[in-house]
């Protein structure tokens, strides 16, 4: 009988130890939740991407005094959340790309008598990956993919080991010589989760940095999407970059 | 941070070609040279040491305990190096507490804590248990008391309880042959696995670590036994040298074709990074890779340590000439993970162009620092046979 008695009992805790982990995890973290929606923002509700139109980039530089300003970023000229590089492709076939102070202040004419066959301005940022093989490398999980699609450091966390830096193929990242810790573009966060767009969207002359939402059916991005022939920079990493450029040249890497 | 600019914009002024403007600064510089040759150096020396116990090899046995002490005093340094490269040191037990599981540099702190702790200081401890409780008897004063504290209040020396403690040495070192297999062919992982980087990337690098790191440790304990030898006025036994030598020639010879079908492996694949690669070779790295790495370091100490082994030289000057070719080696590996740490970073991501590294002397990562990290294991190796002496005189038994 004190058998049965006692597979009762612990059949009825069984039975209680799931009843109480789905009690917990519904009511417990529910007043969380709550705080967070107060704020008005809701990062579930949203995915952001950006779409380049090279051919409308006229390399001015804007952007990136503008990212400089925004978010604080040193103004020697190692350190750059977003920068503009110009490629020149002669008639015989060499290219040679140049980024003088990250184009800051933009670009002086190229002073050459040979043959240019095409010319052009590509900015460029972090792309904010979908497989992003910083955050794959960071050792304590400091940079991480926010549920809006944004790639974060978090500075406070961040042991400064340095190993995102090597591991991203667009030398988008940079150590902080004041933080000592890896920096890089946010798609100016502290803006787009009060519904304005990154600086460097807002100060553009042309529009030729389009922000937005990659999975809403109306954005102007969505709209980009649609009407553009877009890629990405170097595709075959399968790093699944959200920045998207429209009219990219294949000499661009 | 001024001195920082000003080194920056002296490398950004001696740029070939273009770099992302980020890539000014190089990130990983001689300390983390440094810590990949330190690493290897244990997982050489701890291999070396398991050809005695495990493959039986009987004319390495005056280097086995020699080997095992260098390998702890190696190890000890190991991470150092490494926490004063961190921009937050202070923080770096986050590894330990927050590990991210999908980085491959989070294991290290687990790869490292169970090669020292669960191999290299448990295979210590019952190699020398039995001379150590005899050593606690023996010996007076702090000594004594060290001998009792590492003895951990065992006392047995039966011949049962010496014969347990062979077995259990002989099960750790089985055990710590995939666990140095591990240690430094996860260090190449760390490399070898950054896709961004087409100088690192290659299924070949944990391989190729673990080759030069067993070319380096057999080296460093052949060293360290002829020198050890004759500090203390006895003669090397010669069949132990030649045997080391001979291993040494072989993994040499292992490590040089290795490398070299990583090479043709990449000239042949030819693919989109070949042309700036090229570039790097034949200018940045021309003297640190063509002259001393491969032709002073690996193919120099081939040809020496053939002729010596296999030639009727006199005793005295084949030991000589396995001392130089030791010696080469060993400059020849430091210069290989110079290559593969530095090399890596003296061309863009963006495959136009080149950048410099210019070592400081003095700070964090100066050159007098890592001479420091260089020199310390053998001050802490000096301690450790001081406290353990490796020789067969000293055995008690």
């Amino acid at each position: 009988m004190a058998t049965t008695c006692e597979r009762r009992e612990f059949l009825l805790k069984l039975l209680q130890l799931p009843c109480s982990a789905v009690l917990l995890s519904v009511c417990g973290p529910l007043p969380l939740f709550a705080d967070e929606k107060k704020e008005g923002y809701d990062a579930g509700e949203h995915y952001y991407g950006m779409g380049i139109q090279v051919d409308k980039c006229i390399g001015c530089g804007r952007c990136a005094e503008a990212c400089k300003a925004e978010n604080d970023v040193l103004r020697q000229p190692y350190y750059f959340r977003t920068w503009v590089e110009r490629y020149v492709v002669y008639g015989d076939g060499e290219v040679t790309v140049d980024s003088p102070e990250g184009g800051i202040h933009g670009f002086s004419a190229a002073q050459s008598d040979r043959e240019v066959l095409r010319s052009f301005f590509v900015p460029k940022l972090c792309n904010h990956c979908d497989n992003p093989p910083c955050v794959q490398v960071c050792p304590v999980g400091a940079t991480f993919k926010s549920v809006d699609g944004v790639v974060l450091v978090d500075k406070d966390y961040c042991i400064g080991c340095r190993y995102c830096i090597q591991a991203c193929p667009y030398g988008a990242r940079y150590l902080d010589p004041r933080t000592k810790t890896a920096d890089k573009c946010t798609f100016c966060y502290h803006r787009i989760t009060k519904g304005l767009l990154p600086a460097c969207v807002e100060v553009c002359p042309t529009q030729a940095r389009v922000f937005g939402e990659l999975k809403a059916m109306s954005s102007p991005l969505r709209r980009l999407m649609r009407m553009s022939n877009l890629q990405v920079l170097k595709p075959y990493l399968n790093t699944e970059p959200k920045v998207l450029y429209s009219e990219l040249d294949r000499e661009v890497r | 941070m001024d001195e920082l600019f000003k080194q920056l914009a002296e490398s950004l002024s001696q740029v070939s070609g273009f770099i992302y403007p980020n890539e000014a600064e190089l990130h990983w510089a001689l300390l983390i040279v440094i810590y990949p040759y330190i690493t290897g150096l244990v997982a050489g020396a701890f291999i070396l040491a398991s050809l005695e116990k495990v493959f039986k090899v009987k004319e390495v046995e005056p280097t086995y305990r020699l080997a095992m002490l260098t390998a702890l005093a190696f190890l000890i340094v190991a991470p150092m190096p490494l926490l004063a490269h961190l921009g937050h040191p202070e923080r770096s037990f986050e590894i330990f507490l927050t590990p991210h599981f999908k980085s491959a540099m989070a294991m290290f702190g687990f790869v490292y804590a169970w090669y020292l702790m669960v191999v290299l200081l448990l295979e210590i401890w019952f190699e020398y248990r039995a001379d150590v409780v005899k050593w606690s008897e023996s010996q007076k004063g702090w000594r004594g008391l060290a001998y009792r504290l590492i003895s951990l209040g065992s006392s047995d020396i039966s011949p049962k309880a010496v014969a347990f403690d062979q077995k259990a040495v002989h099960t750790i070192t089985l055990i710590g042959i995939p666990s140095a297999f591990l240690l430094h062919g996860y260090v190449g992982f760390i490399f070898g696995s950054v896709k961004a980087n087409p100088w690192w990337s290659s299924v070949l690098m944990p391989i190729v670590f673990l080759c030069s790191a067993i070319v380096s440790g057999i080296a460093l304990v052949l060293l360290l036994y002829y020198f050890t030898t004759l500090v203390r006025r006895k003669t090397p036994e010669m069949s132990c040298l030649d045997k080391l030598a001979s291993f040494l020639l072989y993994a040499l010879i292992v490590d040089l074709s290795l490398e070299t079908l990583d090479f043709i492996h990449r000239l042949y694949e030819s693919e989109e990074s070949i042309k700036i690669l090229s570039e790097l070779i034949f200018s940045k790295l021309f003297l640190s890779l063509t002259i001393v790495q491969i032709l002073l370091g690996t193919i120099g100490p081939i040809l020496l340590l053939a002729i010596t082994r296999f030639s009727r030289l006199p005793e005295e000057l084949k030991r000589v000439g396995y001392f130089i070719a030791a010696l080469l080696v060993q400059v020849g590996i430091f210069s290989t993970r110079w290559n593969v740490v530095i090399g890596g970073q003296l061309f863009s991501k963006s495959l136009r162009g080149l950048t410099v590294y210019k070592m400081q002397l003095v700070g964090a990562e100066g050159l007098l620092t890592g001479i420091g990290f260089l020199i310390l294991p053998f001050l802490i190796l000096f301690l450790l046979v001081k406290l353990l002496p490796p020789w067969q005189e000293s055995r008690s038994s």
